[in-house]
């Protein structure tokens, strides 16, 4: 293979950049959540003193971002690219954060696969020489998500049981290049998924509709790489849910391979059966929020050595589901590595 | 993926929970019922108060829509229509939570092309195809001369 | 007495639906709009009027019954004033509820604020 690729369609770091510093946001239920403690900051108002839900979106970005950059000491102004995305039309939340920083933007949409594309632009971007220091953030709200994709809040619907929650949250990583010391993670290969669409068409189940995906990355990453699952300390999956997380698991055992013992799911890490979330959390939040909050503080004090991040999507929209589309679904991953030898 | 579309139907419908229709159809059954026996008793009351059927009938109707209204701004109808579907959803209550919920929601995007576009979002085509159902009836009715 | 069969009436119309809902996956507005038709269609075969009759609000409180007063406006304005009858009957018949269900929507945007759920 040419350059950094390996495999089929897997990025090898020749130089693999650092994650330096992180931070996570959520509101409400993700603070009676399981992973409650961990957050940076939580807004149990979930309007955090804005006038609409999509302020409120923007400024949970904002938020994780500028946390992310004051434990790195790093004014906003210094980083060379941000990569931002979240679920709203025309990518408004991740835009108007970075209104007023006066550093260059991407914004992407990958849906609930976003932290990972951002994740894996903003590392390219450093193992190429074209940044010393960039950001990549998602979030997701669920009142604005409700409002584009579903029904009115105040509006009397019953979820179905394979239905997810779109987390109320935010995740932002920094990152550096590879001769960062003070860095304790280091992004080792990224693999950017292809689209993978098995026909389904129900909206309230999109842990179905992106398992295949899942499980196509997955496969490429651990093929091209040459590893296996007990290689890592886990293989956490953006949000499938409970359904597609079985779905995954059974594809794999389908073709010999045990996913199970290694395999979490961010959408069923962050909230708990309790909390009434039917299949688990979604949204570009659930999987950045569970990677700022959970993954990386054990990447960084060696509790993890290795792990793989491979954040699903659903890329349908209100008006591909009305006219009857099926659901194309996409999963980006990514290995995560710890600095601190166990 | 070496999977037929029909084949992963399957694996999928293995692991999708269905939904617990007994438990969901009892408190269709109560919630619904119990709101129809409270539209009964304003049925009564406006009689009582001296209305004929007919706009005793008519009054029922926007009493009720109007509570409803008044529970979808609280934000307690929807909590009740979490556990009560469909007994929340097919009363004429239900018809009015949907008028009221996108008219409160798109607030934000203005009284006029917010509340005043975005209302009838939801209950749009049931107006829609009942007044054209009702038309279609009448027309009947007028071609063979049976009203 | 008029209670019972009301609360059985809209009870059992109600519960019928949830099954249609959790079997079918057809979503609350087809099914409000299919409730709504099939209301006009039942009351024009005559079999909802003596149910309402015999249920009350039971039946007229559910979107059945919303087909049914636009049925019944339309027939009655059809014998007073023919075709023209077709055209303003039903919507006549339904104005209070209609009417009442745009002023209270505007007023509940007006007096409330959004909420996240919880």
């Amino acid at each position: 293979m040419i350059g950094k690729r390996m495999g089929i369609g897997t990025i090898r770091f020749e130089r693999p950049p650092r994650v330096r510093a992180w931070a996570a946001v959520g509101g409400k239920k993700e603070k009676q959540g399981p992973l409650g403690q961990e957050f940076d900051q939580l807004f149990p108002d979930t309007m955090c003193g804005e006038s609409t839900w999509e302020k409120a979106e923007m400024y949970l970005q904002k938020v994780a971002a500028s946390i992310a950059a004051n434990k790195c000491k790093l004014p906003i102004g210094a980083l060379d690219l941000i990569v931002a995305g979240d679920l709203l039309g025309q990518c408004v939340a991740s835009s108007y954060a970075a209104r007023g920083t006066q550093v260059p933007y991407l914004g992407v949409y990958g849906a609930c696969s976003t932290m990972a594309e951002s994740l894996g632009i903003a590392a390219c971007m450093i193992d190429g020489g074209f940044a010393q220091r960039t950001c990549a953030i998602a979030s997701s709200h669920f009142c604005t998500a409700e409002r584009q994709y579903r029904f009115p809040l105040a509006y009397g619907g019953q979820r179905t049981p394979t239905a997810q929650w779109t987390a109320t949250a935010a995740g932002a990583c920094i990152l550096t290049a590879a001769a960062d010391d003070r860095a304790p993670v280091r992004i080792t290969h990224v693999c950017f998924g292809k689209i993978c669409d098995m026909g389904i068409t129900d909206a309230n189940n999109m842990g179905a509709a992106m398992a295949p995906a899942a499980y196509e990355t997955i496969r490429t990453l651990l093929s091209d790489t040459g590893t296996h699952p007990e290689d890592y300390d886990g293989i956490f999956t953006g949000d499938l849910g409970r359904v597609g997380s079985a779905v995954l698991c059974e594809l794999f055992e389908q073709h010999g391979i045990q996913l199970a013992q290694k395999h979490d799911d961010c959408g069923m890490l962050l909230f708990d059966d309790k909390q009434d979330v039917h299949a688990g959390g979604s949204g570009c939040g659930c999987a950045a929020s569970v990677l700022c909050a959970h993954l990386l503080p054990r990447l960084s004090d060696g509790r993890y050595s290795r792990i793989i991040l491979a954040a699903t999507g659903a890329l349908m929209s209100p008006t591909s589901v009305q006219q009857g589309e099926s659901i194309p679904g996409i999963c980006h991953a990514v290995i995560l590595e710890s600095e601190k030898k166990r | 993926m070496d999977m037929t579309p029909q084949n992963y139907q399957q694996l999928v419908e293995k692991h999708c929970k269905p939904s617990p229709i007994g438990k969901d159809m009892l408190w269709a059954f109560v919630i619904g019922g119990a709101i129809c026996t409270l539209g009964q008793g304003i049925l009564d009351f406006w009689k009582a108060a001296g209305l004929d059927e007919k706009d005793a009938a008519a009054a029922t109707s926007i009493t009720l829509i109007g509570l409803s209204a008044l529970l979808t701004g609280l934000h307690v109808y929807e909590k009740l229509a979490k556990y009560a579907g469909a007994g929340t959803l097919v009363p004429i209550t239900g018809f009015s939570n949907s008028v009221a919920s996108p008219a409160l929601e798109f607030k934000s995007e203005g009284f006029i092309l917010g509340t005043g576009a975005k209302m009838f979002t939801i209950a749009g085509p049931v107006i829609v195809y009942g007044i054209s159902a009702s038309i279609v009836y009448g027309i009947i009715l007028v071609i063979f001369g049976l009203a | 007495m008029q209670y019972i069969y009301a609360f059985v009436t809209g009870g059992v119309i109600c519960a019928l639906s949830q099954l249609l809902i959790d079997k079918t996956k057809l979503t609350p507005a087809r099914i409000l709009t299919a409730y709504v038709v099939l209301g006009v269609i039942l009351t024009a075969v005559g079999i909802y009027k003596p149910l309402v009759d015999w249920a009350g609000a039971g039946a007229t409180v559910p979107l059945l019954g919303f087909g049914y007063t636009l049925a019944e406006g339309v027939k009655t304005a059809v014998s007073e004033s023919g075709l023209l009858g077709a055209f303003v009957g039903g919507a006549k018949a339904a104005a209070g509820g209609i009417s009442a269900a745009v002023f209270f929507g505007l007023l509940a945007a007006l007096l409330f604020k959004p909420a996240d759920k919880s």
